[in-house]
Protein backbone atom coordinates (compact mmCIF):
# COMPACT_ATOMS: atom_id res chain seq x y z
CA UNK A 1 0.00 0.00 0.00
CA UNK A 2 0.99 3.64 -0.56
CA UNK A 3 2.12 5.13 2.49
CA UNK A 4 2.03 8.54 1.03
CA UNK A 5 -2.10 8.17 -0.24
CA UNK A 6 -3.37 4.67 1.63
CA UNK A 7 -3.76 3.36 -2.07
CA UNK A 8 -3.77 -0.11 -2.56
CA UNK A 9 -4.40 -1.16 -6.12
CA UNK A 10 -1.45 0.47 -7.73
CA UNK A 11 0.98 -1.44 -5.01
CA UNK A 12 -0.02 -4.77 -6.21
CA UNK A 13 -0.42 -4.56 -9.88
CA UNK A 14 2.57 -6.16 -12.27
CA UNK A 15 3.35 -5.39 -15.74
CA UNK A 16 5.69 -7.93 -17.38
CA UNK A 17 6.20 -9.01 -21.01
CA UNK A 18 6.55 -12.83 -19.74
CA UNK A 19 10.00 -11.83 -21.32
CA UNK A 20 11.83 -10.64 -18.77
CA UNK A 21 11.93 -10.98 -15.06
CA UNK A 22 8.69 -9.73 -13.14
CA UNK A 23 9.38 -6.62 -11.47
CA UNK A 24 11.86 -5.25 -14.66
CA UNK A 25 8.37 -2.88 -15.43
CA UNK A 26 7.84 -1.89 -12.02
CA UNK A 27 6.50 1.60 -12.47
CA UNK A 28 7.39 5.16 -10.51
CA UNK A 29 4.44 6.19 -8.65
CA UNK A 30 3.28 9.03 -10.44
CA UNK A 31 1.29 10.90 -8.00
CA UNK A 32 1.75 13.43 -6.66
CA UNK A 33 0.25 14.65 -3.40
CA UNK A 34 0.96 18.37 -1.65
CA UNK A 35 3.93 19.11 0.00
CA UNK A 36 2.18 20.87 3.17
CA UNK A 37 0.12 23.85 2.22
CA UNK A 38 0.74 27.54 3.82
CA UNK A 39 -0.67 28.96 7.01
CA UNK A 40 -4.20 30.74 5.63
CA UNK A 41 -4.61 33.85 8.17
CA UNK A 42 -1.41 35.12 9.87
CA UNK A 43 -2.96 37.09 12.41
CA UNK A 44 -1.20 37.93 15.66
CA UNK A 45 -0.44 35.57 18.95
CA UNK A 46 1.18 36.55 21.46
CA UNK A 47 5.50 35.72 21.82
CA UNK A 48 6.97 32.19 21.82
CA UNK A 49 3.09 30.75 20.40
CA UNK A 50 4.12 28.47 17.22
CA UNK A 51 1.07 26.77 16.21
CA UNK A 52 -0.34 24.89 13.36
CA UNK A 53 -3.80 25.37 14.49
CA UNK A 54 -6.62 25.85 11.76
CA UNK A 55 -9.66 26.81 11.84
CA UNK A 56 -13.13 24.61 10.95
CA UNK A 57 -13.69 25.53 7.31
CA UNK A 58 -15.23 23.44 4.75
CA UNK A 59 -13.82 23.23 2.03
CA UNK A 60 -15.72 23.23 -1.51
CA UNK A 61 -14.13 20.88 -3.87
CA UNK A 62 -16.97 19.74 -6.57
CA UNK A 63 -14.79 17.38 -8.84
CA UNK A 64 -15.89 13.90 -9.95
CA UNK A 65 -14.83 11.05 -8.24
CA UNK A 66 -13.43 9.34 -11.28
CA UNK A 67 -12.12 13.01 -12.14
CA UNK A 68 -8.37 11.58 -11.78
CA UNK A 69 -8.82 8.17 -14.06
CA UNK A 70 -11.21 10.34 -16.58
CA UNK A 71 -8.41 12.40 -17.27
CA UNK A 72 -5.46 9.98 -17.79
CA UNK A 73 -7.83 8.06 -19.85
CA UNK A 74 -8.58 11.30 -22.15
CA UNK A 75 -4.48 11.24 -22.20
CA UNK A 76 -3.71 7.60 -23.56
CA UNK A 77 -6.90 8.65 -26.12
CA UNK A 78 -4.89 11.39 -27.11
CA UNK A 79 -1.31 9.24 -27.37
CA UNK A 80 -3.24 6.55 -29.52
CA UNK A 81 -5.10 8.86 -31.93
CA UNK A 82 -1.67 10.75 -32.90
CA UNK A 83 0.00 7.43 -33.56
CA UNK A 84 -3.64 5.82 -35.46
CA UNK A 85 -3.19 3.44 -32.83
CA UNK A 86 -6.94 1.70 -32.28
CA UNK A 87 -7.56 -0.14 -28.72
CA UNK A 88 -10.43 -1.94 -28.11
CA UNK A 89 -11.54 -2.62 -24.50
CA UNK A 90 -13.13 -6.51 -24.32
CA UNK A 91 -15.29 -7.02 -21.13
CA UNK A 92 -17.12 -10.00 -19.92
CA UNK A 93 -17.77 -12.32 -17.04
CA UNK A 94 -14.98 -14.92 -16.51
CA UNK A 95 -15.59 -17.84 -19.20
CA UNK A 96 -17.49 -16.08 -21.76
CA UNK A 97 -14.71 -16.47 -24.05
CA UNK A 98 -12.55 -13.43 -24.39
CA UNK A 99 -8.78 -15.47 -25.04
CA UNK A 100 -10.47 -18.03 -27.42
CA UNK A 101 -12.20 -15.17 -29.33
CA UNK A 102 -8.94 -13.40 -29.81
CA UNK A 103 -6.32 -16.22 -30.25
CA UNK A 104 -8.45 -17.32 -33.01
CA UNK A 105 -8.84 -13.17 -34.33
CA UNK A 106 -5.11 -13.49 -34.21
CA UNK A 107 -4.74 -16.40 -35.57
CA UNK A 108 -6.40 -15.50 -38.71
CA UNK A 109 -6.02 -11.74 -38.73
CA UNK A 110 -3.06 -10.95 -36.19
CA UNK A 111 -0.35 -9.81 -38.49
CA UNK A 112 -2.78 -7.99 -41.17
CA UNK A 113 -3.89 -5.71 -38.08
CA UNK A 114 -0.36 -5.54 -37.06
CA UNK A 115 -1.97 -6.75 -33.17
CA UNK A 116 -1.01 -6.42 -29.80
CA UNK A 117 -2.72 -7.90 -26.65
CA UNK A 118 -2.87 -6.17 -23.31
CA UNK A 119 -4.45 -8.93 -20.94
CA UNK A 120 -5.65 -7.91 -17.50
CA UNK A 121 -5.85 -10.62 -15.16
CA UNK A 122 -5.70 -10.55 -10.91
CA UNK A 123 -2.95 -13.71 -11.06
CA UNK A 124 -1.38 -15.98 -13.63
CA UNK A 125 -0.14 -14.95 -17.07
CA UNK A 126 -2.27 -18.44 -18.63
CA UNK A 127 -4.43 -16.29 -20.97
CA UNK A 128 -1.06 -14.39 -21.82
CA UNK A 129 0.65 -17.38 -22.84
CA UNK A 130 -2.02 -18.69 -25.37
CA UNK A 131 -1.86 -15.41 -27.29
CA UNK A 132 1.83 -15.35 -26.97
CA UNK A 133 1.82 -19.16 -28.72
CA UNK A 134 -0.24 -17.24 -31.65
CA UNK A 135 2.99 -15.44 -32.25
CA UNK A 136 1.95 -11.76 -31.07
CA UNK A 137 3.40 -9.40 -28.84
CA UNK A 138 1.57 -9.50 -25.33
CA UNK A 139 2.10 -7.74 -22.10
CA UNK A 140 0.23 -8.98 -18.89
CA UNK A 141 -0.77 -6.85 -16.03
CA UNK A 142 -1.80 -8.93 -13.13
CA UNK A 143 -4.05 -6.40 -11.10
CA UNK A 144 -3.91 -8.78 -8.14
CA UNK A 145 -6.93 -7.41 -5.43
CA UNK A 146 -7.56 -5.10 -7.97
CA UNK A 147 -11.08 -6.54 -10.18
CA UNK A 148 -10.62 -4.09 -13.00
CA UNK A 149 -8.37 -2.22 -15.51
CA UNK A 150 -7.65 1.46 -15.05
CA UNK A 151 -6.57 4.34 -17.57
CA UNK A 152 -2.88 4.19 -15.74
CA UNK A 153 -2.93 0.17 -15.87
CA UNK A 154 -3.45 0.75 -19.55
CA UNK A 155 -0.73 3.54 -20.27
CA UNK A 156 1.56 1.24 -18.50
CA UNK A 157 0.81 -1.90 -20.31
CA UNK A 158 0.71 0.59 -23.85
CA UNK A 159 4.59 1.71 -22.56
CA UNK A 160 5.35 -1.85 -21.99
CA UNK A 161 3.87 -3.29 -25.18
CA UNK A 162 5.09 -0.25 -27.47
CA UNK A 163 2.29 -0.72 -30.61
CA UNK A 164 3.40 0.54 -33.74
CA UNK A 165 1.55 3.31 -35.71
CA UNK A 166 -1.69 2.52 -36.97
CA UNK A 167 -1.40 -0.68 -35.48
CA UNK A 168 -4.48 -2.85 -33.36
CA UNK A 169 -4.07 -3.03 -29.41
CA UNK A 170 -6.76 -5.88 -27.96
CA UNK A 171 -7.15 -4.97 -24.16
CA UNK A 172 -8.91 -8.33 -22.58
CA UNK A 173 -10.18 -6.63 -19.64
CA UNK A 174 -10.64 -8.71 -15.86
CA UNK A 175 -13.59 -11.16 -15.66
CA UNK A 176 -15.85 -8.56 -14.69
CA UNK A 177 -19.03 -6.86 -15.85
CA UNK A 178 -19.49 -4.11 -13.14
CA UNK A 179 -16.63 -2.09 -12.15
CA UNK A 180 -14.64 -2.24 -16.03
CA UNK A 181 -17.68 -0.66 -17.00
CA UNK A 182 -17.27 2.76 -14.85
CA UNK A 183 -13.55 3.06 -15.41
CA UNK A 184 -12.42 4.35 -18.54
CA UNK A 185 -9.55 3.78 -20.74
CA UNK A 186 -9.10 5.61 -23.11
CA UNK A 187 -10.21 2.97 -25.63
CA UNK A 188 -11.18 3.67 -29.15
CA UNK A 189 -14.15 1.24 -28.23
CA UNK A 190 -15.69 -1.00 -26.00
CA UNK A 191 -16.78 -4.36 -26.57
CA UNK A 192 -18.45 -6.90 -24.30
CA UNK A 193 -18.80 -10.13 -24.54
CA UNK A 194 -21.79 -12.72 -22.88
CA UNK A 195 -22.25 -15.90 -23.77
CA UNK A 196 -25.48 -17.92 -24.22
CA UNK A 197 -24.21 -20.52 -21.47
CA UNK A 198 -24.67 -16.44 -18.84
CA UNK A 199 -28.45 -16.50 -19.89
CA UNK A 200 -30.16 -13.89 -21.63
CA UNK A 201 -31.26 -11.79 -19.14
CA UNK A 202 -27.27 -10.58 -18.49
CA UNK A 203 -27.70 -6.71 -19.94
CA UNK A 204 -30.87 -6.00 -17.51
CA UNK A 205 -28.47 -6.96 -14.88
CA UNK A 206 -25.59 -5.35 -16.32
CA UNK A 207 -27.23 -2.32 -17.23
CA UNK A 208 -23.88 -0.20 -17.00
CA UNK A 209 -21.93 -2.33 -18.85
CA UNK A 210 -24.35 -3.01 -21.80
CA UNK A 211 -25.22 0.80 -21.53
CA UNK A 212 -21.07 1.44 -22.46
CA UNK A 213 -20.82 -1.13 -24.78
CA UNK A 214 -20.04 -0.18 -28.64
CA UNK A 215 -20.53 -3.90 -29.74
CA UNK A 216 -22.08 -6.69 -27.89
CA UNK A 217 -20.82 -9.95 -29.03
CA UNK A 218 -23.07 -12.97 -27.87
CA UNK A 219 -20.50 -16.28 -27.83
CA UNK A 220 -20.95 -19.60 -27.87
CA UNK A 221 -23.44 -20.01 -31.08
CA UNK A 222 -22.61 -23.20 -31.52
CA UNK A 223 -24.45 -23.98 -27.80
CA UNK A 224 -28.11 -22.26 -29.04
CA UNK A 225 -29.48 -25.57 -29.47
CA UNK A 226 -29.00 -27.58 -25.76
CA UNK A 227 -29.69 -24.17 -23.67
CA UNK A 228 -32.33 -21.35 -22.96
CA UNK A 229 -31.26 -18.47 -24.78
CA UNK A 230 -33.81 -16.11 -26.64
CA UNK A 231 -31.05 -13.73 -28.61
CA UNK A 232 -34.01 -11.40 -29.67
CA UNK A 233 -34.77 -11.08 -26.28
CA UNK A 234 -31.41 -10.18 -24.98
CA UNK A 235 -31.66 -7.75 -28.43
CA UNK A 236 -33.96 -6.01 -27.30
CA UNK A 237 -32.89 -5.03 -23.38
CA UNK A 238 -29.71 -3.79 -24.98
CA UNK A 239 -31.49 -1.85 -27.13
CA UNK A 240 -33.66 -0.45 -24.07
CA UNK A 241 -30.46 0.45 -22.62
CA UNK A 242 -28.30 1.70 -25.48
CA UNK A 243 -29.66 2.64 -29.38
CA UNK A 244 -25.88 2.39 -30.85
CA UNK A 245 -24.14 -0.79 -30.04
CA UNK A 246 -23.62 -2.85 -32.77
CA UNK A 247 -24.69 -6.76 -31.76
CA UNK A 248 -22.87 -9.99 -33.24
CA UNK A 249 -23.88 -13.75 -32.24
CA UNK A 250 -21.04 -15.62 -33.13
CA UNK A 251 -19.07 -18.64 -31.68
CA UNK A 252 -15.44 -18.74 -31.21
CA UNK A 253 -14.40 -22.10 -31.14
CA UNK A 254 -16.68 -23.21 -34.04
CA UNK A 255 -16.04 -19.90 -36.60
CA UNK A 256 -19.77 -19.82 -36.99
CA UNK A 257 -20.25 -15.80 -37.24
CA UNK A 258 -16.93 -14.95 -37.11
CA UNK A 259 -17.20 -12.84 -41.01
CA UNK A 260 -19.42 -10.50 -38.97
CA UNK A 261 -16.63 -9.95 -36.34
CA UNK A 262 -13.90 -9.37 -39.49
CA UNK A 263 -16.05 -6.99 -40.96
CA UNK A 264 -16.65 -4.36 -37.88
CA UNK A 265 -12.96 -4.78 -37.05
CA UNK A 266 -12.14 -3.29 -40.21
CA UNK A 267 -14.95 -0.60 -40.11
CA UNK A 268 -14.19 -0.04 -36.36
CA UNK A 269 -12.10 2.89 -36.69
CA UNK A 270 -14.33 4.94 -37.50
CA UNK A 271 -17.12 5.04 -34.55
CA UNK A 272 -20.08 7.01 -35.73
CA UNK A 273 -22.37 4.22 -36.85
CA UNK A 274 -25.44 4.42 -37.62
CA UNK A 275 -28.32 2.31 -35.96
CA UNK A 276 -29.52 0.82 -38.92
CA UNK A 277 -26.40 -0.53 -39.64
CA UNK A 278 -25.97 -1.83 -36.42
CA UNK A 279 -29.54 -3.76 -36.71
CA UNK A 280 -28.35 -5.17 -39.93
CA UNK A 281 -25.69 -6.49 -38.14
CA UNK A 282 -27.70 -8.82 -35.94
CA UNK A 283 -27.85 -12.12 -36.78
CA UNK B 1 -15.17 -4.11 -5.73
CA UNK B 2 -14.29 -0.78 -7.99
CA UNK B 3 -15.61 1.36 -4.36
CA UNK B 4 -12.52 0.24 -3.00
CA UNK B 5 -10.50 2.31 -5.75
CA UNK B 6 -12.96 5.19 -5.93
CA UNK B 7 -12.67 5.38 -2.47
CA UNK B 8 -9.06 5.26 -2.52
CA UNK B 9 -9.19 8.14 -4.98
CA UNK B 10 -11.24 9.87 -3.00
CA UNK B 11 -8.45 10.15 0.15
CA UNK B 12 -6.09 11.15 -2.57
CA UNK B 13 -8.11 13.84 -3.84
CA UNK B 14 -8.70 15.23 -0.09
CA UNK B 15 -5.23 14.94 0.77
CA UNK B 16 -3.77 16.82 -2.36
CA UNK B 17 -6.54 19.84 -0.94
CA UNK B 18 -6.35 19.31 2.85
CA UNK B 19 -2.82 18.15 3.76
CA UNK B 20 -1.88 17.32 7.34
CA UNK B 21 -5.47 19.21 8.59
CA UNK B 22 -7.84 16.49 10.29
CA UNK B 23 -11.31 16.27 8.31
CA UNK B 24 -13.40 15.75 10.20
CA UNK B 25 -16.62 15.17 7.77
CA UNK B 26 -16.70 14.05 3.74
CA UNK B 27 -19.61 15.37 1.85
CA UNK B 28 -20.62 13.19 -1.30
CA UNK B 29 -23.45 13.45 -4.08
CA UNK B 30 -23.98 9.81 -5.47
CA UNK B 31 -26.71 9.09 -7.49
CA UNK B 32 -28.77 5.99 -7.67
CA UNK B 33 -27.86 5.40 -10.97
CA UNK B 34 -24.39 6.16 -10.75
CA UNK B 35 -23.55 2.74 -10.23
CA UNK B 36 -21.70 2.73 -7.13
CA UNK B 37 -22.91 1.52 -3.87
CA UNK B 38 -23.27 4.04 -0.97
CA UNK B 39 -23.16 1.44 1.79
CA UNK B 40 -20.28 -0.35 -0.42
CA UNK B 41 -18.57 3.25 -0.24
CA UNK B 42 -18.80 3.64 3.59
CA UNK B 43 -17.45 0.11 4.03
CA UNK B 44 -14.25 0.81 2.08
CA UNK B 45 -14.08 4.65 3.07
CA UNK B 46 -13.44 3.26 6.94
CA UNK B 47 -10.59 0.87 5.37
CA UNK B 48 -8.70 3.39 3.40
CA UNK B 49 -9.40 6.48 5.52
CA UNK B 50 -7.24 4.62 8.36
CA UNK B 51 -3.97 5.87 9.21
CA UNK B 52 -4.76 8.75 7.28
CA UNK B 53 -6.02 12.44 8.33
CA UNK B 54 -9.41 11.26 7.41
CA UNK B 55 -9.92 8.26 9.61
CA UNK B 56 -13.27 8.51 11.47
CA UNK B 57 -13.90 11.43 9.41
CA UNK B 58 -18.12 11.39 8.71
CA UNK B 59 -19.22 10.39 5.61
CA UNK B 60 -22.16 12.39 4.30
CA UNK B 61 -23.61 10.91 1.08
CA UNK B 62 -27.04 13.01 -0.68
CA UNK B 63 -28.14 10.08 -2.93
CA UNK B 64 -30.70 12.13 -5.61
CA UNK B 65 -32.62 9.52 -7.49
CA UNK B 66 -32.92 9.24 -11.21
CA UNK B 67 -35.00 11.65 -13.23
CA UNK B 68 -35.47 11.97 -17.00
CA UNK B 69 -37.52 14.27 -18.95
CA UNK B 70 -38.78 12.83 -22.02
CA UNK B 71 -38.53 15.11 -25.23
CA UNK B 72 -41.55 13.95 -26.93
CA UNK B 73 -44.26 14.66 -24.35
CA UNK B 74 -42.19 17.08 -22.08
CA UNK B 75 -43.19 15.09 -19.17
CA UNK B 76 -40.40 14.40 -16.57
CA UNK B 77 -40.70 11.36 -14.19
CA UNK B 78 -38.81 9.44 -11.50
CA UNK B 79 -35.98 6.57 -13.52
CA UNK B 80 -35.65 3.00 -11.50
CA UNK B 81 -33.22 2.07 -13.51
CA UNK B 82 -30.73 2.83 -16.86
CA UNK B 83 -34.01 1.70 -19.10
CA UNK B 84 -34.42 4.81 -20.40
CA UNK B 85 -37.97 4.79 -21.59
CA UNK B 86 -40.82 7.20 -20.71
CA UNK B 87 -44.54 6.17 -19.79
CA UNK B 88 -45.44 7.41 -23.01
CA UNK B 89 -43.65 5.01 -25.01
CA UNK B 90 -40.83 7.03 -26.23
CA UNK B 91 -37.19 6.63 -25.32
CA UNK B 92 -36.24 9.77 -26.76
CA UNK B 93 -35.58 11.07 -23.13
CA UNK B 94 -33.26 12.98 -20.99
CA UNK B 95 -31.42 12.12 -17.95
CA UNK B 96 -31.48 15.30 -15.38
CA UNK B 97 -30.29 13.65 -12.15
CA UNK B 98 -29.03 10.33 -10.71
CA UNK B 99 -25.84 10.16 -12.46
CA UNK B 100 -23.65 11.69 -10.08
CA UNK B 101 -20.54 10.62 -8.12
CA UNK B 102 -19.36 13.33 -6.70
CA UNK B 103 -16.83 14.82 -4.26
CA UNK B 104 -18.53 17.71 -2.90
CA UNK B 105 -16.69 19.04 0.34
CA UNK B 106 -14.86 18.42 2.91
CA UNK B 107 -14.82 20.10 6.63
CA UNK B 108 -11.87 20.30 8.02
CA UNK B 109 -11.17 20.75 11.89
N1 LIG C 1 -18.76 -24.24 -26.98
C1 LIG C 1 -18.03 -23.12 -26.95
N2 LIG C 1 -17.11 -22.94 -25.97
C2 LIG C 1 -16.37 -21.80 -25.99
C3 LIG C 1 -16.53 -20.81 -26.99
N3 LIG C 1 -15.68 -19.78 -26.72
C4 LIG C 1 -15.01 -20.15 -25.62
N4 LIG C 1 -15.43 -21.35 -25.16
C5 LIG C 1 -14.93 -22.08 -23.97
O1 LIG C 1 -15.25 -21.32 -22.81
C6 LIG C 1 -14.22 -21.48 -21.82
C7 LIG C 1 -13.73 -20.12 -21.36
O2 LIG C 1 -13.12 -19.46 -22.46
P1 LIG C 1 -12.05 -18.28 -22.28
O3 LIG C 1 -11.70 -17.83 -23.65
O4 LIG C 1 -10.94 -18.70 -21.41
O5 LIG C 1 -12.94 -17.19 -21.51
P2 LIG C 1 -12.51 -15.77 -20.88
O6 LIG C 1 -12.46 -15.97 -19.39
O7 LIG C 1 -13.60 -14.81 -21.26
O8 LIG C 1 -11.18 -15.38 -21.45
C8 LIG C 1 -13.14 -22.32 -22.46
O9 LIG C 1 -13.32 -23.65 -22.03
C9 LIG C 1 -13.42 -22.19 -23.95
O10 LIG C 1 -13.01 -23.31 -24.69
C10 LIG C 1 -17.51 -21.04 -28.02
O11 LIG C 1 -17.73 -20.25 -28.93
N5 LIG C 1 -18.22 -22.23 -27.94
MG1 LIG D 1 -9.40 -14.82 -20.48
ZN1 LIG E 1 -0.37 6.57 -3.82
ZN1 LIG F 1 -4.06 30.73 13.57
ZN1 LIG G 1 -13.09 -3.31 -10.01
ZN1 LIG H 1 -16.39 -3.21 -8.63
ZN1 LIG I 1 -42.95 10.87 -22.94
Amino acid sequence: MCTTCGCGDEANTRVSTLQQPEGMLEHEHPHVHAEGHDHPHPHGHGPGHEHTVHHPETITLEQNLLAKNDLLAARNRGWLAGRGIRALNVMSSPGAGKTTLLVRTLAELGARLNAGVIEGDQETSLDADRIRAVGRPVIQINTGAGCHLDADMLRRGLDALDPQTGSTVFIENVGNLVCPALFDLGETAKVVVVSVTEGDDKPQKYPHMFRAADLVIVNKADLLPYVEFDVDECLRQIRQLNSHAHFLVLSATTGEGLAGWYDWLDNASTRSDTLTESLTDAH
Amino acid sequence: MHELSIMQGLVDAVLDRTGERPVAAVNLRVGSLSGVLPDAMRFCFDVVAAGTPLAGARLQIDEPEGVARCRSCAEEFVLADLILLCPCGSADVEVLSGRELMLMSVEVA
